[in-house]
């Protein structure tokens, strides 16, 4: 066996990476990504931006005080009252618009609770393994043992009726999609070699977690989390619809559809407030499913090709 | 030269369906201060486990016994965040996947300062001229920019050199390079070699050179041990060992080499396949392949002795010793 003969040290012929990295960051920061420019995820941006304005300026934009009593009720839509009235006399408009600034924010809200309580207990599961591992998994089975919205009103009509409950309702049935989520993309990375290499330069678990795992896991969590906002609404004015959320005389559009169930024929008291909620869930599954194409476009790919 | 690793009796037992078994058993070795040092065999003959316990990082469950000093602090006694204070700082691991060791979506500055930030302190700027001047000396062309690129932006070889800068980036002054040239092409391996010496060279850095190509092995090692099935097969200096073998298993794997001289002469491989960890034959594990097997080689497990007839140091765990004669 003869010394393997070293070539002189020089660096070696390569393609410059900065040249492509510069085009890409320029392209990141200065154009708007191919999947928002998509006519469905514009139109999705663009409802729920209006939504979000006329949540925080429904005060201003509604003709009268969504609370406000007249003596004209169940009056057809007309120049006075765009939407007609319901059966108290009052604005069915004015009653639509303030609806958004309860549905809207609480959806959002408890999107983030489910997804930052689902996403702790997933990643425990999936980091530690094991009996921790066992026990919060076949916690988050037995959650999803029940149908949704099953489990949502027994758990508002335990905790008594009232918006508040209604919110911790629906964030109890929707965390544990999230825990699965977020412990089988934990255990997918947990025993990537780039984090053993970090674990080997002295990174402790909890710094492995935050600066190795987190990036691997935030855009399938963000994408479930945007597509979970419509659900979120439907299952928030469903609980209110049985009467188990906003109580009455709150404006809230599953309510208000409940209340148009009642007066069937002055079709206006129910069919207004059911588009509010129509539009908001629609619009927000677009946007959920543009961010899917920008953040996780494995699942996209896959997605379209099925 | 004084020894800066000192592993003694090292025994790592890993749990089977059948219980414990040594995937490790019972290894001694020395790295010299500022030495390279080679440890070759097969796969499966316990060569990344002696790494990786160096570390505190076997797979869960697994038993560990001996003890391995650097500088006098045993290693294995490590717990917490005094081991994690060793991890990185003290020793360092190229691991053999140069693409899969760097992480995917975190630029090369962030994975190039983070850990040298917390272990040397240093500021976030200070941190950014050294990891600059990191990658100028593994020879990344334009390494400012470099610093802000993503690991896929970078050839197989640039990401080997890098995740070399990335193994030094705190200084360690052990290097532990496991199979660091094995998914490269032979110019590219070329290259990461020469690195890999001139950087020992320069910064007196103590290197674990972890393969199974003795091309590598006498291209960068001081010495080479051979492991088999857990068990120090034979251990000496590179130049003689490779020349002038003494294991009939060390013969075996020279045997198998291609070689420039040889022509068409045909490789000769050695029969069988190394026993898994739940059959590692009784006497000399390597007897069931061994073409000068005795009855003995059945009986007693050799241990690893000073072999006869060596001026310098050689151990040798072979009682028979039938390449006596022709060294």
């Amino acid at each position: 066996m003869t010394q393997l003969p070293l070539p002189p040290d020089l660096p070696l012929p390569s393609a410059t990476p900065s040249l492509a990295g510069e085009a890409l960051r320029r392209r990141r920061w200065l154009r708007v990504p191919a999947a928002w420019r998509q006519p469905l995820a514009a139109v999705g941006l663009a409802v729920v931006g209006a939504w979000v304005v006329i949540a925080v300026f429904a005060p201003l934009i509604g003709p009268s005080n969504p609370l406000a009593q007249s003596y004209g009720i169940l009056a057809a839509p007309s120049s006075a009252h765009w939407f007609g009235t319901d059966e108290l006399g009052r604005d069915v408009l004015s009653r639509v618009l303030s609806g958004a600034r309860i549905t809207l924010p609480l959806s959002v809200l408890l999107v983030v609770l489910a997804m930052l309580i689902g996403a702790v207990i997933g990643a425990l599961a999936g980091f530690f393994g094991g009996w921790v591992d066992n026990v919060l998994m076949r916690l988050a089975d037995l959650f999803f043992a029940f149908p949704g919205i099953i489990l949502a009103m027994a758990v508002a009509a335990a905790l008594g009726p009232q918006l508040r409950n209604a919110v911790i309702a629906v964030v109890a049935v929707s965390w544990p999609s999230y825990a699965r989520l977020v412990r089988s993309l934990v255990l997918a990375a947990r025993n990537a070699p780039y984090v053993t290499a970090s674990r080997m330069l002295g990174a402790s678990g909890w710094r492995v977690m935050l600066t190795e795992i987190r990036p691997n896991i935030s855009g399938p969590v963000l994408v479930l989390g945007a597509l979970d906002i419509g659900n979120a609404v439907l299952l928030l004015s469903g609980l209110s619809f049985l009467g188990l959320g906003a109580q009455p005389p709150t404006a809230e559009w599953g309510a208000m559809v409940a209340e148009g169930t009642l007066n069937f024929n002055d079709w206006w008291v129910g069919t207004f407030p059911g588009l509010a909620i129509l539009t908001v869930v629609l619009a927000f599954n677009f946007i959920g499913d543009a961010l899917r194409d920008v953040l996780d476009p494995r699942t996209a790919r896959a997605v379209r090709l099925s | 030269m004084s020894a800066l690793l000192e592993v003694e009796n090292l025994t790592v037992a890993l749990p089977t369906r059948a219980g414990y078994r040594n995937a490790v058993d019972d290894l001694s070795l020395t790295v010299g201060l500022g030495e390279v040092v080679g440890i070759a065999g097969e796969s499966g003959s316990g060569k990344t486990m002696t790494a990786l316990s160096l570390f505190g990082l076997l797979p869960n469950g697994a038993r560990v016994t001996g003890s391995a000093r650097l500088d006098g602090t045993d290693l294995l006694a490590l717990r917490g965040r005094r081991l994690r204070d060793v991890r990185g700082r003290q020793v360092a691991m190229v691991s053999q996947d140069p693409s899969a060791s760097l992480h995917p979506i975190l630029t090369i500055g962030t994975q190039l300062t983070e850990h040298m930030r917390h272990h040397l302190g240093v500021s976030k700027s200070e941190a950014a001229t050294r990891a600059a001047a990191l990658l100028d000396t593994v020879r990344i062309p334009d390494p400012e920019q470099a610093l802000g690129a993503y690991p896929g932006q970078f050839s197989g070889g640039m990401r080997q050199r890098i995740a070399i800068a990335v193994a030094l980036a705190a200084e360690p002054r052990l290097l532990v390079a496991d199979e660091p040239t094995t998914a490269l092409d032979v110019t590219v391996q070329a290259g990461i070699l020469r690195l890999l010496d001139r950087l020992c060279r320069e910064r007196d850095l103590s290197v674990i050179v972890i393969t199974h190509d003795l091309g590598v092995m006498s291209a960068l090692a001081r010495r080479v041990y051979v492991m088999y099935a857990g068990r120090l097969a034979e251990a000496g200096d590179t130049s003689r060992l490779l020349t002038r073998p003494r294991h009939p298993y060390t013969r075996g794997l020279l045997d198998a080499l291609p070689h420039p001289e040889a022509g068409q002469a045909a490789l000769v491989p050695i029969g069988g396949t190394p026993p898994s960890l739940g059959a590692v034959p009784g006497g000399c594990p390597f007897h069931p392949r061994c073409a000068y097997a005795e009855a003995s080689c059945q009986e007693t497990r050799p241990a690893a002795v000073q072999a006869s007839g060596e001026t310098g140091p050689h151990l040798l765990a072979c009682p028979p010793d039938p390449l006596r004669e022709l060294s």
